[in-house]
């Protein structure tokens, strides 16, 4: 009967974390909601139009129609389909795009678990999004939706390495796995941030994010031209916009992972100022971007040129560059790395 | 039954449900896909030992990586279950007296005199600030240096000797050298031909003729 009052602050603690869970998803669904709105009105720019403009004021209500849409469509399951695993699949790839934020900082004390390794954990975590693609794209029983899932799998899985080695650098230059000692090894002003001491670990990472999140010019798992949408072709309603909701989500998740490891997550610029989330949203938006422009700018690469880049381009510049920064910590320069 | 206790025995069951589902689920996918299930709640008992380095890694490379290329191979290949499972009462003398013999050395192990609960008994909990990883990079490259460097090595080998095996480079192929494309000039692709006029233009006729 004594542990009846553990029992109690169990669920004390249960509730309160839910409270936490719910102040970080619902700003996340938002930001990704306004996140396609300002897709389309940047590339609208862009391309010298106007965007979206008909619903609410310069059209900022069109997310949330598009939202009550998609909610409102009915959701085909094809006959030849199986059943489980396609409805499984939207599931999959959103789970391990919310599950990751658990460890994301915001400030030094604005975190839901400051876990020792969250490095590692997101890196976990985020290699399981890619079988939210390739289940949905088997359970379709279609051969544009297989051939999306095939491409899909061994792009995110050869992008996964470069990626992880340009962390390696990163957790080199800051000893921990921890995001918040990372941001903390790069205080006093921009010139301290690792992007300076780490900057082909930094391109890497930026441009094999656009490659882990399956955004154009890496989108050929989707590949409109050639294989309709890829590995939701089949899919309609809201099955449809939980893929669209992982994918924006998983584009924050990268852009602030990015912030918080090369541009010094909430510091700020210059050691004068204060130092706030203000900055991390700043810095997290301005990667955000860097997506939206490329997707305006480059073409879609070829399949082949894709895993070129990233085997015989991108892994060797990381390996590299991490015998550098080893080597360099070890001389004088030493301290110019962290 | 405390906390811990219970989530021990909720993963517990989930594994040995995922493992149970990997060996009689009839297709393939299902069962490569309760795999993945199973790594990922081994990984959450780990946890539950405070080896988060293992548990992530676990998730990391097996989920993250291997199953993946797996689940590509077992989606892409056409498998016969019904084919594979003939000739399933012939060997089962053989497999049973695997199994036998490995029940044996579990039990000897695991309820022996040596491991027991009582034995070994629970290790003390570490403080928040302790570091799994950093205690396990220590002793890989201090302690344990050449044989982890050894274990390097012979994977890289095989790496290596997988490669060298079904790397087959078929002559008739065309394939592109993208930086032989960077470095083509105009001269290469394009020749300006000069060509006389073979009739002089009549003149004062109207400009469409």
């Amino acid at each position: 009967m004594e542990s009846m009052g553990m029992d109690w602050a169990t669920v004390q603690t249960v509730v309160w974390t839910l409270i936490k869970i719910l102040a970080i998803v619902v700003p996340l669904m938002l930001g990704v909601a306004y996140l396609t709105y300002a897709e389309r009105k940047v590339i609208g720019y862009m391309q010298v139009r106007i965007g979206p403009n008909r619903v609410g004021f310069k059209g900022l209500l069109q997310p949330i129609a598009d939202g009550l849409k998609l909610l409102m469509k009915e959701i085909i399951i094809p006959s030849g389909a199986n059943k489980g695993l396609f409805i499984l699949g939207p599931i999959l790839a959103i789970a391990p795009a919310l599950a990751a934020w658990a460890v994301i900082p915001f400030t030094d004390t604005l975190v839901l678990a400051n876990v020792d390794a969250g490095l590692l954990y997101v890196m976990a975590i985020t290699s399981m999004g890619v079988y939210g693609v390739i289940v949905a794209g088997w359970a379709s029983n279609s051969k544009y939706a297989f051939l999306g899932a095939m491409r899909s799998a061994a792009q995110i899985v050869s992008y996964e390495i470069a990626m992880g080695f340009a962390l390696v650098g990163v957790l080199m230059a800051a000893q921990s796995l921890n995001l918040i000692d990372i941001v903390r090894g790069q205080t006093g002003g921009f010139w301290q941030w690792y992007f300076i001491p780490l900057f082909p670990l930094f391109l890497v990472y930026l441009i094999a994010g656009v490659a882990e999140t399956n955004r154009a010019p890496f989108d050929v798992a989707e590949g409109e031209s050639e294989i309709v949408a890829g590995f939701h072709v089949e899919y309609s309603g809201m099955a449809f916009a939980v893929f669209f909701l992982a994918e924006y989500a998983n584009m924050i998740l990268i852009a602030a992972l990015t912030t918080l490891m090369f541009l010094g997550g909430w510091l700020s610029p210059l050691p004068f100022l204060p130092d706030g989330i203000l900055w991390w949203l700043l810095k997290t938006g301005f990667v955000l971007f860097l997506f939206l422009w490329f997707r305006a700018t480059f073409p879609r690469y070829r399949y082949d040129q894709i895993m070129r880049l990233g085997w015989k381009v991108f892994i060797p510049i990381t390996i590299v560059w991490i015998v550098v920064v080893g080597a360099m910590m070890q001389t004088p320069l030493g301290h110019l790395f962290h | 039954m405390t906390y811990t206790t219970a989530i021990f025995y909720f993963f517990a069951a989930i594994l040995v449900f995922a493992g149970l589902r990997v060996i009689t689920s009839r297709n393939p996918v299902h069962a490569a896909l309760h795999l993945v299930l199973a790594f990922f709640t081994a990984a959450a008992l780990w946890m539950l030992l405070e080896a988060e380095f293992l548990a992530i890694v676990l998730v990391l490379v097996y989920v993250g990586a291997v199953m993946v290329l797996f689940l590509f191979v077992v989606m892409m290949l056409d498998i016969n279950l019904d084919r594979l499972r003939e000739g399933f009462w012939d060997y089962l003398p053989l497999a049973g007296f695997v199994a036998v013999l490995l029940m044996i050395e579990m039990i000897l192990i695991l309820g022996g005199r040596h491991f027991g609960l009582e034995i070994m008994g629970t290790p003390a909990p570490h403080p928040a600030d302790y570091s799994n990883t950093r205690e396990l990079g220590r002793l890989l490259y201090t302690d344990y240096v050449y044989a982890f460097e050894l274990a390097a090595v012979i994977l890289l080998v095989a790496i290596v000797a997988a490669i060298a095996l079904t790397m087959r480079r078929r002559k008739d192929s065309k394939y592109i050298d993208p930086a032989e494309q960077v470095r083509v000039k105009r001269n290469d692709r394009l020749r300006i031909v000069k060509m006389p006029a073979v009739k002089k233009p009549e003149t004062g006729k109207g400009e469409g003729a």
